[in-house]
């Protein structure tokens, strides 16, 4: 049914207005029921944006869209028509492409590599690569989506990484385009040309679902939204008649403070101070050029930059679990030791704490009982001491629910695996381990990653708690409102150096932005 | 996904049609050679589990398999895949043996803490050299464990053929231990308490293999070396995180893997052969693989599946024995079939199984 049919074709087989129409769909895994009778529709032409917090619902659905689950009832109508979608080539077939969170591209190959990849034509490569490279060129300059065809994808930075995303949907002829929190790695800068080449797209009469958690974004280029709660749509609005308040509001279920309550902050005495840090990896590239920072008792250290520019390093070598190249580091005048990855025990015994970026990781043992985790990396202190140099099951389990207490975890079992936590309730089991503790020096990493936003409200609440008792705290986000938010002072690190600090309040997310983007706003040149 | 499984089904009823599926493809391979597969299990479990003889030598096969099992299990849970424990064990010999050739020893009870000390040291040096390479080179361990198997059978034979042969003697084994070093036999055992049952190889060392198991568990799920090696097993990244030093934990994991691999040799050599024989292991580092693995490294699923194991080394013997077209080759066919199915496919259950209760639950739901 081509396009021109869209006024008047509706009845028994939908409104063909509707680029797709989910009707009913449910899936559940196991007990829990991740999709329950869901009604999606989504205009032909429109970019559609789908909010909702972590785990209710919008990967799940987006998964059957594309053919990675089959829902357990329910029917996918794409342009009217109910379509099967058993498999991802169906849903390709069926005109729909997917730009993931993380990418599906094989680093070592070319983009046009990439780009062909699956859509060969033949045997042979080359009549492929050179038709793929024509239809390249049309495509940037119809979408502004340039990209170097020759150029090797692991090279590329991430933004660009993703135009070879979009790149390879396009180049299979797709009419729907589903993103998935696509702005997640990338600079304000990046982010508005990506929004720019939705819109184009847009222009064009494609159809855009953007699944984000960024209400900004959803209120900056959306047509309508569509609000997901706990496995059910809860409504679908036009962007333009709503707010982001109400969207928290619907996507929580109740009413949320967007910024965080804080007083103004009253930093006593230096307690870490940073010389001259640097840092070259194993293959010879410089992570860090000197960084030289210092942080006061209470107050809070914000440190943004676009993912990659050097942060996730900084934090390490502070809590010891990543060697340095030079420079020292000291805390209350006495140097630490900064030449291995065992200095983790260390750290902890002169009182600083470490809630890590990577919860999957580091922060927690997935697969350990909640009560494992809430004393993990504490385990060898007294308090937890057992016959014959056996962990106290008895202490730390009463350790374990004080703080699934004090910390509101839920479900409120230390026995429940610990992979079965929401995110949330997983970062708040780090937060619990390493706040209780009392430290002077707390080092925070990406808090609210991948948590909702109810929690996110408790975390903000509990760090800005932990800095009105008079401790240091040093924040790593590359959620620019988050340091914008949290922070009593901002610095901003691009391509392992400190590009700028500011003060939080007398700063704004224009200058903030270019300095991540490595640019002097004074000069408004490239530092 | 296993997760959301119950714990019976998990451990108890996946294992068993596991075990079924494998039973019914030897049962094709036994009726494609011409003979009756119901006779053949019969005679298998009378061989096996049928008299007290049978017993005892299940019990002597299972118990050896035990302490290999526990081996790879203790590696496992520190996220190494040790399948060194050949090598291990038969160095785990040479230290039992240098042990009890050294003294006249007066008692047995007297000599087996010593004994024990040569063989845990034994075979945990066989795997700390791995272990080293692992922790300070990242040489994997399945490849470097794998490699000191052949040096560790190249070793002990330059010693049995150069060293401690016996002056004379045509055949590469040891002189006959003292009798002050014979752990007691449990069928001498039983006769104190006035219990008669058929002579059969299996002694006190599997008295010291429960106590193995026991001592397995405490350490995995008690202690903090336990907890840390688990952490470790799970994640590196965290375990680094958590104040825990990679090159260490992996050391001492492979250390104690190693040394429980050599513990088997109380088990064969001070138990029963009463001296050092070529090739004594004979295999059963790589049974413990597939011990461990169908234990799923827990020191209650080791026990059982080695009990299994037992009865087919047994019930194999006695089989091959019986049944002239089944030779020795095809009760190891038999055995690799339970490998298989047990550890290599164990997901082909898993996945219909995990669908099957998650329907259920919904319905109940």
């Amino acid at each position: 049914m081509g396009a021109t049919g869209a006024d008047t074709a509706t009845g028994r087989h939908g409104d063909a207005a509707l680029a797709i129409e989910l009707v009913g769909i449910s899936k559940s895994f196991g007990p829990v029921q991740a999709n329950r009778d869901i009604d999606l529709p989504v205009r032909r032409g429109t970019i559609h944006g789908i909010v909702g917090e972590n785990g209710a619902g919008k990967s799940t659905l987006m998964s059957i869209l594309y053919g990675f689950y089959t829902a357990d009832s329910g029917e996918i109508r794409i342009n009217g028509k109910v379509t099967d979608i058993p498999d991802s080539l169906a849903a390709i077939r069926a005109g729909i492409g997917m730009v993931h969170q993380h990418f599906m591209l094989v680093e070592p190959f070319t983009v046009l590599e990439n780009v062909i990849l699956g859509a060969e034509d033949g045997a042979l490569l080359r009549p492929s690569l050179a038709k793929a490279r024509r239809e390249l060129t049309r495509l940037a300059e119809e979408y502004e989506l340039q990209v170097d065809p020759d150029a090797i994808v692991g090279d590329l930075s991430v933004g660009f990484q993703q135009r070879v995303e979009i790149l390879k949907a396009l180049y299979r002829e797709c009419d729907i385009l589903i993103l998935d929190e696509p702005t997640g790695v990338l600079t304000p800068a990046e982010a508005d040309h990506l929004f720019r080449i939705l819109e184009n797209l847009r222009a064009e009469g494609k159809t855009i679902i953007l699944i984000t958690h960024k209400l900004r974004e959803i209120m900056a280029v959306t047509d309508e939204v569509s609000v997901m709660r706990r496995g059910q749509m809860v409504r679908t609005l036009v962007t333009a008649e709503t707010s982001p308040a109400e969207l928290a509001e619907l996507m929580v279920g109740r009413r949320v403070l967007l910024r965080v309550e804080k007083t103004e902050a009253k930093p006593g005495d230096v307690v870490m101070d940073v010389r001259d840090l640097s840092l070259t990896d194993a293959s010879g590239v410089e992570r860090l050029r000197g960084i030289s920072l210092s942080v006061r008792a209470g107050e809070i250290l914000g440190i943004a930059g676009v993912a990659g520019n050097g942060q996730s390093e900084l934090l390490e070598i502070l809590a010891g679990i990543r060697p340095a190249t030079g420079g020292t580091v000291s805390l209350h005048g006495a140097p630490l030791d900064l030449s291995s990855i065992t200095n983790a025990d260390e750290r902890r015994q002169s009182r600083m704490a470490h809630v890590p970026e990577d919860r999957h990781r580091r922060g927690l043992v997935m697969p350990f009982a909640e009560w494992e985790n809430s004393c993990f990396g504490y385990h060898r202190e007294d308090r937890f001491d057992g016959p014959f140099d056996t962990l106290n099951r008895v202490a730390v389990r009463q350790h374990a629910r004080e703080s699934i207490e004090k910390f509101d975890i839920r479900p409120p079992s230390c026995d429940l695996k610990t992979a079965n936590f929401s995110g949330g309730n997983q970062q708040k089991i780090v937060l619990a381990r390493e706040i209780e503790r009392d430290p002077e020096v707390l080092l925070v990493g990406q808090p609210t990653r991948g948590v909702d936003i109810g929690a996110i409200e408790f975390i903000h609440q509990q760090i800005v708690a932990l800095r009105d008792r008079n401790k240091a705290i040093i924040l790593v986000s590359v959620e620019l409102d988050e340091i914008q938010a949290l922070s009593d002072r901002i610095i901003v690190m691009f391509d392992g150096r400190i590009s700028g600090e500011r003060m939080a309040g007398k700063t704004d997310e224009r200058e903030l932005g270019l300095l991540m983007a490595g640019i002097d706003p004074a000069k408004g040149q490239a530092a | 996904m296993s997760s959301q499984l119950p714990r019976w089904v998990d451990l108890g009823l996946i294992p068993v049609i596991n075990l079924v599926l494998a039973f019914l493809v030897a049962g094709l391979v036994v009726v494609f050679i011409g003979e009756d597969p119901i006779q053949a299990v019969r005679i298998l479990i009378s061989g096996s589990l049928g008299s007290s003889y049978g017993i005892g030598f299940t019990l002597y096969y299972a118990t050896t398999f035990v302490f290999t099992g526990l081996s790879v299990a203790i590696a496992f849970h520190a996220g190494l895949f040790n399948i060194g424990g050949e090598g291990q064990a038969a160095l785990g010999g040479i230290g039992a043996t240098l042990v009890c050739l050294a003294f006249n020893w007066p008692h047995w009870l007297i000599a087996l803490p010593f004994a024990i000390l040569g063989a845990c040291l034994f075979g945990g040096a066989w795997a700390f050299i791995p272990g080293y390479l692992q922790a300070k080179r990242g040489s994997h361990v399945v490849i470097t464990t794998i490699m000191f198997n052949f040096i560790g059978s190249a070793l002990v034979v330059y010693l049995l053929v150069n060293v401690l042969k016996v002056p004379g003697s045509m055949a590469p084994e040891t002189r006959n231990f003292a009798e002050g070093t014979f752990l007691p036999f449990v069928h001498e055992m039983l006769a104190v308490v006035g219990i008669t049952v058929s002579k059969t190889p299996m002694n006190f060392a599997s008295i010291l293999a429960l106590a193995a198991a026991f001592l397995t568990w405490m350490l995995i799920w008690r202690t903090r070396l336990g907890y840390e090696m688990r952490a470790f097993g799970f994640s590196e990244p965290a375990a680094v995180y958590g104040g825990i030093d990679p090159v260490r934990i992996t050391i001492i994991a492979m250390l104690l893997s190693g040394a429980m691999a050599g513990m088997m040799a109380l088990n064969v050599v001070m138990g029963f052969q009463h001296r050092l024989v070529l090739d004594y292991v004979g295999g059963a580092g790589f049974v413990g693989i597939a011990v461990s693995l169908m234990g799923r490294s827990h020191p209650v699923g080791v026990l059982l599946a080695s009990v299994l194991f037992g009865i087919l080394y047994q019930g194999g013997a006695e089989l091959a024995f019986e049944m002239p077209n089944i030779s020795r080759e095809m009760i190891v066919v038999i055995q690799a079939l339970v490998i298989l199915f047990t550890g290599a496919l164990e997901n082909l259950v898993r996945a219909p199984m995990a669908r099957l209760f998650a329907r259920r639950r919904v319905e109940a739901a």
